[in-house]
């Protein structure tokens, strides 16, 4: 369980956030949709533990998030790969910092890399790989460390259409398999109402909408009518907020 | 690869060798001669002590860089990381940066003697900086994003330099090494023409001196090819230690 109370973000005299309250139950999903400068990415770095709150908090399972968790799995903008690692390297980094043997850190990498179709590219620097690879590589990295909350940020923004839908595909798969809660930030209403079993929306550095998707967790709802009446009522909202 | 380098070092030589035959043919007196007798001139002048002043030029100049690495990268480092140490030093380093370090070499000299350690240090005074701007500002080239995303993995402090901000400054620390080699071997034959018997700065002036403008040649030509080794070591070097900064020349 994620919960926020009154919530406050300042980047200076300006405020990112502004008293937000959300509870997100544990193995759920959550989208987070705004315009840009919303404070959502804010939300994300708050919740990850890399920024600290101006006033309120953050608690998961109960706990103050007051740094980085090592059940939380980030992925950022842009992959976040280090460009002079390679896949494997880059898969294999976060469980190295966290001291487990090499045993473990071979059969998990090479399990989660088979398991993401990445092994034919382990050796492999990100530059040689296309964006839906790299995306990959960035989740198999988050999730070679068995994370309990998995936060992503725009993941899917710089893809194509086709990429970006695999990737959803692939991540609402992630969320069946594993006992995971997700939240993630997007500027895209159909990722939303996809992915988001909860959809807040917001506006200004504040919650403008919370809304149940009721639709969520169906893999061909993108073939269905509920699909586009959900993808109106968000934008709908979205234009309410501003 | 090697093939490559071959085909481009050849294609070089004979590039400069064309350039200097016209230079000998327009100027059509001794001062510029022919790049056959100094070519010839040089392999004489192996078996004649040359390589010893090759030797110790390539001494002076291979420690001066590395004292150079070891003072200007983690100074460089430490000012990139730090916004405060910025702030209080880099104005101090934009000062001392553009004064000609030539002109100490008298007081270098007195203070470190006529030997080795006076043309070591002329040498680190110059290039020095180059590392050193070329490490921090390869620091702050280091997007947010990239950093956030290191941090949210766990990674401690010691980690974060191990596993980021070194390999994010590395090509730009060889690049300013590339560029201090051409620098601090015109400091070295600037240093090596005074107080000394040994270098191979000593063996050309010493040569225009004589009006042997051959073997000067000859001199000329050995530093050349002692640049051209140490241009070689590093883009080795980098090939092994950056091999991700070729992907995009591949």
């Amino acid at each position: 369980m994620i919960v926020t109370n009154e919530l406050c973000v300042n980047y200076g005299s300006e405020a990112a956030l502004k008293n937000i309250n959300i509870s997100i139950p544990e193995h759920s999903t959550f989208a987070v949709i705004g315009p840009s400068g919303c404070g959502n990415t804010t939300l994300l770095y708050a919740l990850a533990g890399l920024i600290k709150p101006t006033s309120g908090r953050v608690l998961v399972n109960g706990l103050i998030v007051d740094g980085i968790r090592k059940q939380t799995g980030v992925i950022l903008q842009n992959h976040g790969l280090l460009p002079w690692k390679r896949v494997w390297q880059n898969v294999a980094l976060g469980m190295k910092v966290r001291g487990y043997g090499k045993e473990e850190i071979n059969q998990r990498v090479n399990d989660i890399l088979q398991e993401l179709d990445m092994t034919a590219h382990k050796d492999k620097f990100p530059a040689q790989l296309s964006g839906g690879q790299k995306q990959r590589v960035a989740i198999a990295r988050t999730l070679v460390t068995q994370p309990d909350l998995m936060l992503l940020d725009e993941a899917s923004s710089a893809l194509d259409e086709i990429t970006r839908e695999h990737i959803q595909d692939l991540l609402l798969d992630i969320y069946k398999k594993r006992n995971i809660t997700l939240v993630f930030i997007t500027h895209s209403i159909e990722e939303a109402v996809f992915l988001g079993q909860r959809i807040l929306i917001m506006g200004e550095g504040q919650i403008k909408h919370e809304v149940m998707n009721p639709w969520f967790g169906d893999e061909n709802l993108r073939l269905k009518p509920e699909f586009y009446s959900m993808c109106t009522e968000i934008r709908k909202r979205l234009k309410e907020g501003d | 690869m090697k093939d490559k380098l071959g085909y481009r070092l050849v294609q070089g030589s004979l590039i400069v060798i064309a350039v200097w035959y016209l230079l000998h043919f327009a100027a059509g007196s001794g001062i510029i001669p022919s790049p056959h007798a100094a070519i010839a001139a040089f392999f004489r002048l192996l078996g004649e002590g040359i390589v010893l002043h090759m030797a110790v030029s390539f001494y002076r100049i291979c420690m001066a860089l590395l004292f150079s690495i070891i003072i200007g990268v983690p100074l460089g480092l430490w000012l990139g990381m730090s916004k405060k140490a910025d702030a209080a030093l880099s104005p101090a380093v934009y000062i001392t940066y553009p004064i000609p370090k030539a002109a100490l070499l008298p007081v270098f000299m007195i203070l470190l003697g006529l030997g080795d350690k006076s043309k070591i240090v002329l040498i680190i005074s110059v290039i020095v900086f180059q590392i050193l701007i070329a490490a921090r500002d390869g620091v702050k080239e280091i997007t947010t994003d990239l950093l956030l995303s290191v941090r949210s993995l766990g990674l401690n402090k010691y980690q974060i330099y191990r596993h980021l901000i070194l390999p994010a400054v590395l090509p730009k620390i060889l690049s300013a090494i590339r560029i201090s080699i051409g620098i601090s071997i015109s400091v070295l034959f600037f240093a090596e023409t005074f107080a000394t018997s040994y270098g191979i700065g000593y063996f050309i002036m010493n040569n225009w001196i004589m009006v042997n403008y051959v073997d000067m040649f000859a001199g000329i030509l050995a530093l050349s090819i002692m640049g051209i080794l140490l241009f070689l070591g590093l883009d080795w070097l980098e090939q092994k230690l950056c091999p991700w900064v070729f992907l995009n020349h591949q």
